[in-house]
């Protein structure tokens, strides 16, 4: 029976990605969050979008300044899109135009379809802590589901509330470009971005569309969100300069920043892309996916499910970790999940060491989120395309904050500068709570 | 051989409604004619327009006792959804006879990392009484919320794992630890799409080599103060205070439709390439034959579109290489929402023509109540035991449906070779899917 390596042998198309955009906390167009991670830039300031100032964590990588009335045709279209819609509608316009789609007028829109790793919406926490504290009940220790009903009628915005279903961004992204094709919106948590997109490029090698607009889009920058996380101290509750506060792969880590926003990626297959002129960025040729099935709450102590999630990868790209060319692995890049939680970098770092062999040292790895935060469901789609400004631009991009190394590891993470370097191949990585791991494989486009 | 070609089929059904777990009590109640929907016990309804649902009483389930030893500890972090997810998942590895971690110590059927789970999910609403809880402690003497104390104390009252219980992927989650399912995962959050999206991901999944078998499907609960509040928002549901005609509350397609009804449940299909259900000698319910998902794009996301459902079905049509007279039985949403019944049936018209009012249809809604994310998944449960029984069961609603076989009717045996299921759901997607005779 056919196990891995299946899509050389069974499809005859290649996908390539031809547009991207972000819209993160270190800024909304490629080139402006690219030159800020080059210079080791830090997107994490105190929180003033609520008052945050008695939590245990009071800082994060928060959008800041950004309009999304600039990225769409018609506002009145939208209604009034929550933040998770809005991010989304930014980064698919920077993707799309990249991709010159804009212009292209023979696009089959029953063959362009769209596949996101969205989050919900946000929550109108002070609306709803308002209702169910004047619905509590004293003496029955319960809510009052009377008094509840009729305070959420009084309340609530009902519009907001269908806002939070995560299947809206797709609605907003799909009616702003008229896409018809194969639609999904998964939520695998902090993979859920990486999953859409390997899966999108599955749905095209499949044959099911020409072009798929993938990626991701989230935030959790609310008060139940910073509480939920806090409540699993998850969070850095680390209290100097916030900018010092995601040290992913330092020895005194102390949990994820919360970031948020939105990464965007046209993937198309190759003949679609070159019949209409387009000029691909790079080609994905490896997903690898797998479920951890070990522990609500810890990963598996030997990183089992992540390093099933990159040999699987590595085997649909027919890479060797253990080869080299020149002394040099076949990957040149891996951004790491790398979250700065005590236990994701030691597993990560684990996994990749037991994938890479010796070759493991060889490779730079870094980790964004040490600058912008953990974008959550949106992460794995900008840490793609992070990759593949690596590629274009011969730049690798820091783990900053890495001034006290954890000794257990020993990996390159690029420590605080970003380097030039020539690279041809990337790996990404996104290891969700709830035990999905994704990772996917990207290259220099090749004809 | 082009794993492209692999054929699918599901070779294993667990179900969760308001009947309780299992296909064989919903399909006995459909056959009887006898709708599970009633005024909701679980909270009192009676500030809400709509008070009815399709609500599983805890004397009919209680996820503690399928689960194994180890696992009973974190059914405490469990969401209702959670626990329906696992309770359907339970009966689907059963009644596909598979070994797993989840119910022996035997060597697993299928090795672990070549099953997959992917089970569609909604979003989770939160227990209030949980969260109420918490919050009360922070509520300042003149009644206003004190977030400041919140942060520094009030939080501390919730649980330290609750934000996992609320997590939409911690159904596959719990699944997956429960079975040892080490495959692929994914969490598909399209709403009434959900169960149909997962199952065309299972398949593309094993057909691009990466898994054997997968289990599939989906599961919510919407019985619940802010959940059902939520559907209010969205006009889609009936009014009602639960002292009428159940059995006509819903009503698919009349004209005198004005509305759903929520629901709790799902099921979880076991989708096994048919060389693996071979191999192991299974026996396949019926073959996944072709799949067909759409996106619409009507100025509203509540709204469905007639286009999108027509090529959502052509293109379910074309992969399973037969066409609209090869047919014998549809399952729609059916869901008595006036505008998503007449997208549908326009849809529908234009992929069949005359032929349409001859085709019977199976509605699932009247007896079970919307379980949104869940609820493909109770269509396709309910198509899969209609092929297998050659036979459809009774519907509810209203007796004329104009245009359409979907009226009320009798249970009736008849020769059922291909169903066609479609599914538009609340954000535009929409997945149609044909399911056939094993062996035709």
């Amino acid at each position: 029976m056919c196990r891995h390596g299946a899509w050389e042998g069974g499809y005859m198309t290649r996908v390539v990605v031809t547009g991207m955009g972000w819209v993160t906390p270190l800024g909304h167009d490629l080139d402006t969050v690219w030159e800020r991670m080059c210079n080791s830039e830090s997107a994490i300031e105190l929180i003033d979008r609520f008052d945050a100032s008695s939590f245990p964590t009071k800082f994060a990588g928060q959008v800041r300044n950004f309009d999304w009335t600039k990225y769409v045709n018609d506002v009145s279209v939208h209604r009034s899109p929550a933040l998770n819609s809005q991010f989304a509608l930014g980064a698919a316009k920077q993707a799309w135009e990249q991709a010159g789609l804009g212009q292209y007028s023979e696009l089959n829109f029953d063959r362009a379809g769209i596949y996101l790793g969205a989050g919900e919406g946000v929550l109108d926490f002070s609306a709803h802590s308002m209702i169910d504290t004047h619905a509590w009940n004293v003496e029955d220790g319960k809510i009052d589901s009377i008094a509840w009903a009729k305070f959420a009628s009084e309340q609530l915005d009902a519009w907001g509330e269908v806002e939070q279903e995560p299947n809206m961004p797709l609605w907003h992204v799909a009616k702003e470009y008229g896409l018809r094709g194969p639609s999904f919106n998964c939520l695998t948590a902090c993979a859920a971005s990486t999953q859409a997109i390997g899966e999108a490029t599955s749905v095209l090698l499949h044959g099911d569309a020409d072009v798929m607009l993938s990626g991701g889009t989230h935030t959790m920058l609310h008060a139940l969100g910073i509480t939920g996380f806090n409540r699993l101290t998850a969070l850095s509750t680390f209290d100097g300069d916030p900018k010092k506060a995601s040290k992913p792969f330092s020895r005194d880590r102390g949990g994820f920043v919360m970031g948020e926003g939105s990464g965007m990626l046209v993937l198309e297959t190759l003949e679609h892309a070159l019949e209409r002129g387009a000029s691909p960025l790079a080609e994905i040729i490896g997903f690898g996916s797998s479920a951890d099935a070990y522990r609500i709450t810890d990963l598996h102590p030997e990183g089992r499910g992540p390093a099933a999630a990159i040999r699987n990868a590595l085997s649909q790209a027919k890479i060797n970790p253990s080869e080299t060319i020149e002394g040099k692995p076949l990957i040149q890049y891996i951004s790491a999940h790398g979250t700065s939680t005590q236990e994701n970098d030691s597993i990560e770092t684990k996994a990749i060491k037991h994938i890479f062999g010796e070759n493991a040292q060889k490779v730079p790895v870094s980790s964004i989120k040490s600058m912008m935060g953990h974008l959550i469901a949106a992460a794995g789609s900008v840490e793609l395309i992070t990759c593949i400004m690596s590629i274009q631009t011969g730049m690798l991009v820091p783990t900053i904050n890495l001034d006290n190394p954890d000794p257990e590891l020993d990996l390159d993470y690029v420590p605080n500068v970003a380097r030039k370097a020539q690279v041809n191949c990337c790996m990404s990585n996104s290891f969700g709570f709830g035990g999905q791991n994704n990772t996917l494989v990207v290259k220099r486009f090749d004809e | 051989m082009s794993s492209h070609d692999e054929k699918v089929v599901i070779s294993g059904v667990g179900l969760i409604t308001c009947f309780g777990v299992g296909i064989n009590p919903l399909w006995d109640a459909m056959c009887e004619g006898r709708t599970g929907l009633h005024r909701i016990e679980r909270f009192d309804p009676s500030g809400f327009a709509c008070q009815v649902a399709g609500e599983l009483g805890d004397e009919e389930f209680n996820v503690r006792k399928i689960v194994p030893k180890s696992h009973r500890k974190a059914t405490k972090v469990m969401c209702r959804d959670t626990e329906l997810a696992v309770g359907a998942a339970a009966n689907a590895v059963e009644n596909a006879g598979l070994i797993t971690a989840g119910n022996s110590d035997e060597t697993p059927t299928i090795a672990p990392d070549r099953v997959g789970c992917h089970i569609g999910a909604g979003l989770i609403s939160a227990e209030l009484n949980e969260l109420g809880g918490a919050l009360v402690n922070s509520k300042r003497e003149d009644g206003s919320f004190d977030l400041t104390h919140w942060g520094a104390e009030g939080m501390q009252n919730l649980s330290p794992l609750w934000l996992l219980k609320y997590l939409p992927n911690m159904l596959a989650c719990h699944v997956t630890i429960v079975h040892d399912c080490q495959g692929p995962s994914n969490t598909i959050t399209c709403c009434e799409a959900s169960s149909g999206l997962s199952i065309a991901e299972s398949r593309r999944v094993i057909q691009r080599g990466d898994a054997d078998v997968c289990l599939s499907g989906g599961a919510e609960d919407r019985v619940n103060p802010l959940a059902l509040y939520r559907q209010h928002c969205t006009g889609r549901l009936t009014e009602t205070d639960g002292s009428g005609e159940m059995s006509s509350v819903v009503r698919p397609f009349s004209d005198t439709a004005n509305g759903t009804v929520i629901g709790e449940g799902g099921g979880i299909m076991i989708v096994e390439s048919a060389t693996s259900c071979e191999s192991r000698t299974g026996i396949p319910w019926c073959t996944i034959e072709g799949i067909g998902c759409r996106q619409s794009c009507t100025d509203s996301p509540l709204d469905a579109d007639s286009q999108t459902i027509t090529s959502a079905i052509n293109r379910a049509l074309d992969e399973a290489k037969c066409s609209a007279s090869d047919i014998d039985v549809i399952v729609p949403l059916g869901s008595g929402i006036k505008q998503v019944d007449s997208a549908e049936r326009d849809g529908l018209t234009a992929v069949f023509g005359d032929a349409l009012p001859s085709i019977p249809m199976i509605t699932t809604i009247p007896y079970t109540g919307n379980c949104m994310a869940g609820n493909g998944a109770i269509g396709i449960g309910v198509a899969a035991k209609a092929i297998k029984e050659q036979m459809i069961p009774a519907r509810l609603g209203a007796d004329s449906t104009v245009g359409l076989s979907a009226g009320t009717c009798n249970a009736k045996e008849m020769n059922i070779n291909r169903i066609l299921l479609v599914t538009p759901s609340e954000g535009g997607q929409c997945v149609a899917m044909v399911l056939g005779r094993v062996g035709t």
